[in-house]
């Protein structure tokens, strides 16, 4: 295993000249410039409203203003913050209390955690689905419980106003995630600051205050700021457990982009670009955190 | 653990009940009329839909090893000017909506005959497995000695012999977990490939939305069981060689 094999000593990366390694990167720089970076240049002109074939080639900024300027945006913002913001939060506080009780257990329990990263999370949407519906399992054994004396007295939990099961989907997958980006740093130094901490009369909160949040704070900062990025531009898990309105801002440009009347498709585009630019906002921000964490590479 | 398999509970009751009518708590009938459906009455459509998600997503991941392997050795092995603003802009598509990315490139496709086509399904899917699949082979080359390659030249090894005999046997469990990576993110993908392939290219997801839409639960249900393997297969496989990090990159 990788893991045991790394205490060959550390050694020195050969510096070189810049054109040996460029022509190793060629490739993936070749793909993510012309298909990644294409694709959202080339997406520009047409967010301006430049599509000759569908007879449109003023360019303007008037896609954008309609876009911004409309009442739905505020409540689709609004909406996609609420829910990448809400469950980026509950997952991180669960992940700080899994991985204190995650720390020293055995293999086989960390596997089991582990479980939900890589279930797609098209699966858990609809495993949600068939749990919270208004006949699904959860209201059902209401019933059987004598709780409620029919499916209309559930309370509505998916495609409901308080996306409680696009947030659920959420927790279950991110959780995982996040613990396990905190778990290092815990066993790297924390558990020997604890001892430390324990020696000198540092009470429970203490310890966690002063000791456990300092050092786990970059890294859940980080692991945080991915998860919100990843939420906030996530199509599926909205598509199918949300409301019909409001919708989260990738839905709105996806059915935008789709709309029989093509003078939607630049909107659209519009909104995907300002998606785009706000989660990119989000991983500068999360590398900068990261870089003060001294770490090697990206945080991802 | 209760959380963790909590939600593969209705997906199995579903995909083996054949009536389960409200409040009933376990089916009222268990059956295989879901897999029957699937496999003797419907066989063509899964088959071609099955196939169809395994062709798009393993031609994905082997381009996406092809490229990432050399970019990968390049980032772990080199010291070079510019590197930290290469690996940033190789990491973006990880984070950037891929949706964003299909929107802009559709109208391009259409032009140039991409939409609707396998391959143009397969480029979609490459602007974010590359980047997963360079980051894999990067953290294995951070953990890789060079000098055994050295060793080798030495001892009279061609280039191509270094290559086949030395590097791709040491570092082959990281070329198989960013196989299998790249694989899964392409498997699960429903957007991309719905506005690239519009309709033609039909893989799972694309049929779980539809199956969701008819409300079809235990097919549904069954077909989702079907989708989830390549999952559990991944989480085997690179928690046996990667270790607990390798892992972290697959969310």
């Amino acid at each position: 295993m990788t893991e045991e094999r790394r205490p060959i000593p550390l050694k020195r990366l050969p510096r070189t000249g810049a054109v040996r390694p460029l022509a190793l990167l060629a490739p993936a720089l070749i793909v993510v410039l012309v298909l990644f970076g294409g694709g959202l240049i080339l997406g520009l002109p047409q967010s301006l409203g430049y599509l000759p074939a569908a007879g449109m080639s003023k360019i303007s900024l008037k896609h954008f203003q309609r876009v911004l300027f409309d009442p739905d945006f505020f409540s689709s913002l609004g909406l996609t913050l609420y829910v990448a913001g809400v469950s980026t939060l509950i997952a991180a506080a669960l992940s700080l209390l899994a991985a204190m009780a995650l720390v020293e257990s055995p293999r086989w329990l960390l596997f089991i955690f582990q479980i939900p990263l890589t279930v797609p999370h098209l699966v858990i949407a609809i495993a949600m689905a068939f749990l919270l519906a208004p006949s699904g399992m959860v209201a059902r054994l209401f019933q059987n419980l004598g709780w409620i004396s029919g499916p209309g007295d559930f309370p509505l939990l998916i495609n409901d106003p308080f996306c409680i099961g696009i947030l659920l989907t959420y927790v279950w997958k991110e959780i995982p995630f996040m613990t396990l980006m905190i778990l290092s740093a815990l066993k790297n130094s924390g558990m020997e600051m604890l001892d430390v901490g324990r020696t000198l009369n540092a009470g429970p909160w203490q310890r966690f205050r002063y000791i456990l949040l300092p050092i786990l704070l970059p890294s859940l900062g980080a692991a945080g700021l991915i998860v919100f990025a990843y939420t906030f531009g996530a199509f599926e898990v909205p598509y199918l457990l949300g409301q019909t309105y409001p919708m989260s801002l990738p839905v709105w440009a996806y059915r935008n982009y789709s709309d029989v009347d093509l003078a939607a498709r630049p909107e659209g585009i519009a909104i995907g670009i300002v998606i785009a630019v706000g989660v990119t906002g989000c991983i500068i921000a999360s590398q900068r955190l990261a870089r003060g964490q001294k770490r090697r590479g990206t945080v991802f | 653990m209760v959380m963790v398999a909590l939600p593969f509970v209705p997906l199995l009751l579903w995909a083996f009940s054949d009536r389960w009518f409200f409040p009933a708590l376990a089916p009222q009938s268990w059956g295989l009329r879901a897999w029957i459906y699937l496999f003797r009455t419907a066989p063509d459509q899964i088959l071609v839909v099955t196939l169809q998600s395994l062709w798009v997503a393993a031609a994905t991941a082997c381009i996406a090893v092809a490229v990432g392997l050399p970019a990968g050795r390049a980032l772990g092995i080199y010291v070079f000017k510019g590197k930290d603003l290469l690996s940033i802009v190789l990491m973006l598509p990880v984070v950037v909506p891929s949706l964003c990315v299909a929107m802009g490139l559709h109208l391009w496709f259409i032009r140039l005959g991409l939409a609707e086509s396998f391959l143009g399904v397969v480029l979609i899917h490459l602007t974010f497995c590359v980047p997963y699949s360079v980051f894999v082979m990067w953290g294995v080359f951070s953990n890789y000695n060079v000098e055994f390659e050295d060793q080798a030249r030495s001892l009279g090894a061609t280039g191509v012999q270094t290559v086949v005999r030395v590097m791709i046997p040491m570092t082959l469990p990281g070329i198989v977990v960013a196989g299998l990576f790249s694989f899964l993110l392409s498997w699960t993908q429903y957007l991309t490939t719905l506005i690239i392939g519009g309709g033609k290219i039909i893989t799972l997801p694309i049929l779980l939305f539809a199956l969701m839409a008819s409300g079809d639960r235990p097919v549904a249900a069954a077909v989702s069981l079907l989708f989830v393997l390549p999952a559990f297969f991944t989480l085997f496989f690179s928690a046996r060689y990667l270790g607990r990090k390798g892992l972290v990159g697959v969310w």
